[in-house]
This record gives C-alpha cells, structure tokens and sequence, in this order.
C-alpha cells in the first residue's frame, strides 16, 4: 500500500480524512480555530472532490441540527466547529446521542469564553463529556487524521455520535509530517454506511424524537448508556483493525516508557507529545518516569486504567481544563475514581494549566516529575491541586 | 386541487387519537396539511402543543415519517433531510419526488426558531415551512410571543391593574419571509378549507423555500367555547386582522376580500384574553388595534394593486 508523505496542519489533516469518508452531508459554521476545515472541505466540494451535500448553516446550533435531520434521514454526516460552536450545540448533542446519530464532529480545542479567548484549552469538549458523545484526543496532526477515519467507523459501529478534537493552533495550525493512506483504502476500512434509521424509507414511516416521559425514557437512556459501553469493545476492535492495516494500532490511552516507572504524568493532546520529550531527557538521569496519555476519553477505560496505573507510587494528572468544582480538573477526578478500589491506591495530584493558551514549557513538566519524586519519596502530598504558570 | 369530497375519503396521515384539545385548530390544520401533502412526505416538528400531542411514545399519530429534534431547529432540522435527500437523488439512489414539511408554533417560528427558518430559507431548500400560529407560547402555559396581539392578556403579559395586557403590536413574520425573497409564500387559516389545500398544493409543487403562516385559534389560550375555532377563525379574516394572501415570485396577492370590512371588536369580545379591553376606561386600546389593522390592510391592498 502506498502512503503518500505531505506537510499538513492539524486542520487540513481532519479535512483530507473528511474528504477520503465522502459524507452524503457535512453542515458546518466557520469558527476560529476550526474555520479552516470547513474552508478546505468547501474546496473540496467546490471542485467536486466529494460528493456531499454541503450547509452552510448560519449558526452552529443549525449545522448539528441538520446534521441530525440528514442522519435521521439515513445519511453518513459530519461537521466540524470549536469552542463557543460547541458550546451552541450543546443542546443538539444531547439530542443526537439520544437518537442514537453516528455523526462526527471534527473539534479544535479552544477555550470557552469569557473572558473571551481563542487560544487552547479543553473547557469546550470536558464542558461536553456527559453528552453522550465518544471523546478521541489527538496528540498531532497524524493522530488527528488516524483518529477522524476511525471515530467514523466505531460510530456506525455502536449508533453514537463522536468528537475528534486537536488542541488550538499547537497542531491546528501546525505544519507537521503526515502520512495519508490511499482513497479506497481510507473508504473500504470504514465501509458501507451503516445507518440506524432512514426516515427517507416512506414505505416504513417512523416517528423519531417523539415524548419520552417518565415510563419509557429510562429504558431508552439506559440502552444508551449500554451503547457507550460497547463503544469500548468498539474503539479497541477498530483501533486493532487500523493497526493490522495501516501499521499503526490504537486503544485507549498509550503508554510512554511507563515499564518500571515509579511516578507518572497523564496528558491528554499536544502537551503528550511535550511529556515524551521530558520523560526521555529524565530517563537518561536515571529517573523512573512515564508518561500516560489518555486518547480516548469517553468512554472512560475504568478498569484498564487501574490496571495500568496501580502499581504507580505518584501521578500528576495535567488537566487543561478546570471544572470550576473548587476542587480540580475533569481528568484528574475520573482518574482518582478508576483507582479508589485499588488496594495500592497512589499518590494523585492534580496540575491545572495551559487555560486559553498559555504555553506549556518541558520545564513545566520536568517541574511535575520532581514534586511526583518528591510524593513519593516522602510518603506525602503536600499541594492536591496545582496551577502551572500562572501568576497568583 | 382534491375537493373536500375527495380529501374526506382519503386515508388520514396525522390519524386520530392524538391528544390535542378539544376545538384545537392547530390538529384541523395539520390533518389538512397532511391529507394534500400524501404518503411520500418527511414531516419535522418543533417543540410544542403538536409535538406533545401527537408523538408521545411508545404511540404516534403519525402515518407518515416525522421527526422531531427541538424547539428552535425544525426548520434547520428539515434542511438537513432535504440536503440528503438532493444528494441521493442527484447519484439516483432515491428516484421518487418527497416532500420536506417543516412546522412549528408560533414560539418555535416566529421567535426563537427564527434564525433557524432564516437560514433555511435563504439557502434554499427545497421545503415548506408551517406556522401553526396560536398566538402565544400555549405549550408552556399561554405565555406572551411576538405573534401575540396588542392588548391579549398572556400569563406573561398578564392584564393587570397598571398595565392591561401586551403593549406591543404584533411582528408580522409573514413580510419577514418575504423579505427573503422566496419563490412562494401565503398567510391562511383553517377556515377557509378550499384557500389553505389549495396553498399548501401550491407550495409543495414549486422548486425552493415555501412558507405559510396559519392562523391556529386556541380554545385555551384565547379563552372561548371550544365549538367556535372555526367561527373565531372566519372572523379574523372578516375583519382583515388575518388576511388571507399569497406572494409568489415578490407579488402580494389577496385571496379574501371581504365585501364588508367587520370591525375588530366582534372578533374581539368573542376572547376572554380580550376581556379587559371592553371596559371603557381600555377603549382606546381597541381603537388602537383596529388603526393598525386598517393601516396594514390598507397597505395590503396598495401592494395587491401596484402588483408588488
């Protein structure tokens, strides 16, 4: 198989991997820093690359609300937004989760407002982690492009809709090696369109979206709740199957020299990719330390990351977002609740940084590792909570 | 166009059972829509009275595809079905002609489903769109909309000691839509059967955006004897409160004059939400209601003449 080796961004990654899929409809609003996937995917259109219908939604609460409209009608669908986008479509999410929709969002990381910022951080996809969407966080503009191709097939997998999402300028806008595998093979590894319903088949009329009140709402909720379950099953089988094709296997989280670490560091995104960098030049001082990088955050791999972790002395979880608890970040609590049950519960300290953009320097991070030495030489955490780089 | 005769004998496609008020127009309208629109049609509802009554699961009075997404997107919801329908249609996956039908309340329509219908209508989808217009947000309780008369006591613009009911006149969302220069566009009411098949006919059968705006009396909201929707109906036309016009291709068009203008009160004092304004010291108000209506009435018919 010939893969081509180009330069792209972040962005143009996501946008050549929407075009290899062909969605029958992509309904998209620009937004900063997302516009240009939806500028290069309007080329594509333009210059009739794809065949997709294209939207040019005057909102994005009505991109993800035709989106909807053209899954429901037996569609293979797909947008792209960011930040406040994400943020208006945060009614429609629900929406299209409970109607069990396979649409895929094309996500660059930007914080929410306000104040109002167009920098990275994680607010916006953590501020919708309970809606029912998959989660797939990529590391650089190669993971972006490998993640897109398999969101859309692990969605038609299980009926639920998913985010691939790329942190704000960091990869969106950086040039970086990309390696593109041919169209055909992009088209036959996701394969037929599956669809759950197709309203267009007006010789079996269906109502979708009815009343669900208090006597059937449940059982629906609860099949969806099942659903996100096999999307487990689902993100390691495709992962697998990307690998035994295209070379490189993916699943939940990746462990970075984490073999005989003594304290680790969980990121998600970009700032991995910094860690790696870090966790070398330390390694080389005889350090014990490994990075744990989370790419799939929703579904949450409970008992694989207890399994993986336990026997950790320190973790510092780096959370770009806060989840305005007075008490840390996303991340940080779903990590401290997959070891609760451990019977070697380790240290878990939590490192709030890089809100609406402020850099994450490898000194930063060789800062982390030495408080996490520090834990766990001396039995005991001094600060729970942490702010890197921020002036207090 | 089928006559009345005819529509009788057809098989329902928005079926009976639902659970919509006694003397609800709104069900009238929708079993009428349906009836002209047929089987191959998509319908998409917003949030509201007609939603709630006709799809509480695991029932629907539905006999065609529908479906519902939420309150302000039915419209945006409907472009989305559209665009996969022209899609399929353009590589010959699909070769029979479907209907888009989107409708929603005055709430969904004129108010916060607005922008939504905006854009649809300025990209162009092949659809329809249906305001079932009742006049308030009746769904939540008979809240005030901006397609609420002037003077209506609302439980939102209550008629109070200070202040007796709403203060403002109504948007008219159907100059709106023909701002957005679309191919057809109509304002009709249950009534009048014969002019409101014929529009909804009309505007299934022409390429683009369509919209109507129809006049959906409420028994509850506007507080009168369920037996008389239809009376109540007649007379918003008769006294040119609601009349009954088209615009095709940027030309008013005016499908009910009446030979003689009745005044607004008699449809008024027939609506408890209007109670208040016929005591003397609200007179003015009535006086008020009825110079707008002669104002935009007159307005109608400048258009109508000057074929604009």
């Amino acid at each position: 198989m010939k893969k081509i080796v180009v330069a792209k961004t972040g962005n143009e990654a996501m946008a050549e991997a929407m075009r290899q899929i062909n969605p029958d409809v992509v309904a998209a609003y620009p937004i900063t820093p997302a516009t240009e996937v939806v500028q290069i995917f309007s080329g594509f259109v333009a210059d009739g690359r794809v065949d997709t219908e294209f939207v040019p939604a005057e909102s994005e609460h009505s991109a993800l609300s035709a989106c909807v409209g053209a899954a429901a009608a037996g569609g293979r669908v797909m947008t792209s937004t960011a930040s406040q986008g994400l943020a208006l479509m945060h009614e429609v999410l629900f929406i299209a989760a409970g109607l069990r929709l396979p649409i895929v969002i094309c996500e660059v990381n930007r914080a929410l407002a306000g104040p109002i910022n167009i920098h990275c951080d994680h607010s916006d996809t953590m501020a919708s982690r309970d809606s029912g969407w998959l989660q797939i966080y990529s590391e650089n503009s190669q993971e972006a492009y490998d993640n897109t191709i398999q969101a859309m097939k692990i969605a038609e997998k299980v009926f639920l809709p998913a985010i691939v999402s790329v942190d704000a300028f960091i990869i969106s806008h950086s040039m970086e090696r990309l390696e593109i595998l041919p169209d055909d093979e992009v088209r036959s590894f996701i394969g037929e369109h599956r669809k759950p319903y197709d309203l267009l088949d007006i010789a079996h009329p269906i109502t979708l979206g009815g009343l669900d009140l208090q006597d059937y709402f449940f059982e629906h909720k609860r099949q969806e709740i099942e659903a996100m379950k096999e999307a487990k099953t689902a993100v390691i089988e495709v992962g697998k199957e990307f690998g035994e094709k295209f070379g490189t296997s993916y699943g939940f989280f990746e462990e970075y020299r984490m073999d005989g670490a003594d304290i680790a560091i969980i990121a998600l995104g970009s700032t991995a990719g910094t860690s790696k960098v870090v966790v070398d030049t330390l390694r080389a001082k005889g350090m014990k330390v490994g990075l744990f990088k989370i790419r799939v955050f929703r579904p949450f791999a409970f008992e694989e990351i207890k399994k993986s972790l336990e026997h950790i002395k320190a973790i510092g979880v780096l959370d770009r977002a806060d989840g305005m608890s007075s008490i840390g970040g996303p991340v940080f609590h779903e990590i401290r609740s997959s070891l609760y049950e451990s019977e070697k519960r380790p240290f878990i300290t939590n490192y709030i940084y890089g809100l609406g953009g402020r850099d994450i320097f490898p000194k930063d991070i060789e800062t982390v590792y030495r408080e996490l030495n520090e834990i766990a030489e001396k039995d005991e955490v001094k600060n729970l909570i942490n702010y890197i780089g921020v002036r207090e | 166009m089928p006559s009345l005769k005819q529509l009788s004998s057809e098989k329902d496609l928005f079926a009976s059972g639902h659970r919509a008020c006694a003397g609800c127009a709104a069900s009238i309208i929708l079993r009428q829509v349906a009836l002209v629109a047929g089987k191959n049609t998509v319908f998409v509802g917003a949030t509201g009275c007609m939603e709630v009554v006709s799809t509480i699961f695991p029932y629907t009075a539905w006999k065609v595809p529908f479906l519902h997404n939420a309150f302000e997107n039915s419209a945006a919801t409907a472009s989305g079905i559209e665009s996969i329908y022209r899609s399929l249609k353009k590589r010959g996956k699909i070769t029979k002609k479907i209907n888009v039908i989107a409708f929603g309340g005055d709430g969904g329509t004129y108010d916060i489903g607005f922008q939504s219908l905006s854009g649809a209508m300025e990209r162009r989808h092949n659809m329809l769109y249906l305001c079932y217009n009742n006049e308030a947000y009746m769904n939540t309780g008979i809240q005030r909309s901006s397609a609420t008369p002037y003077g209506a006591h609302t439980t939102t613009s209550p008629a109070g000691t200070v202040i007796p009911g709403k203060q403002q006149f109504p948007k008219d969302l159907t100059e709106a839509i023909a701002a957005h220069d679309i191919p057809y566009l109509a304002q009709a009411a249950p009534h009048n059967w014969a002019d409101f098949t014929k529009k909804v006919e009309k505007a299934l059968s022409i390429e683009g955006p369509t919209f109507i705006n129809v006049l959906s009396a409420c028994p509850l909201g506007w507080v009168y004897p369920t037996h008389l929707s239809i009376k109540i109906s007649k007379l918003a036309a008769e006294t040119c409160f609601w009349p009954l016009y088209e615009v095709e291709n940027g030309i008013h068009k005016i499908n009910f004059r009446p030979k003689e203008k009745k005044p607004l009160l008699e449809w008024i004092k027939l609506q408890g939400r209007f109670r208040h304004l016929l005591s003397e010291h609200n007179k003015h108000i009535i006086e008020e209601a009825q110079k707008e209506v002669d104002r935009k009435w007159d307005r109608l018919l400048k258009m109508a003449e000057a074929k604009i």
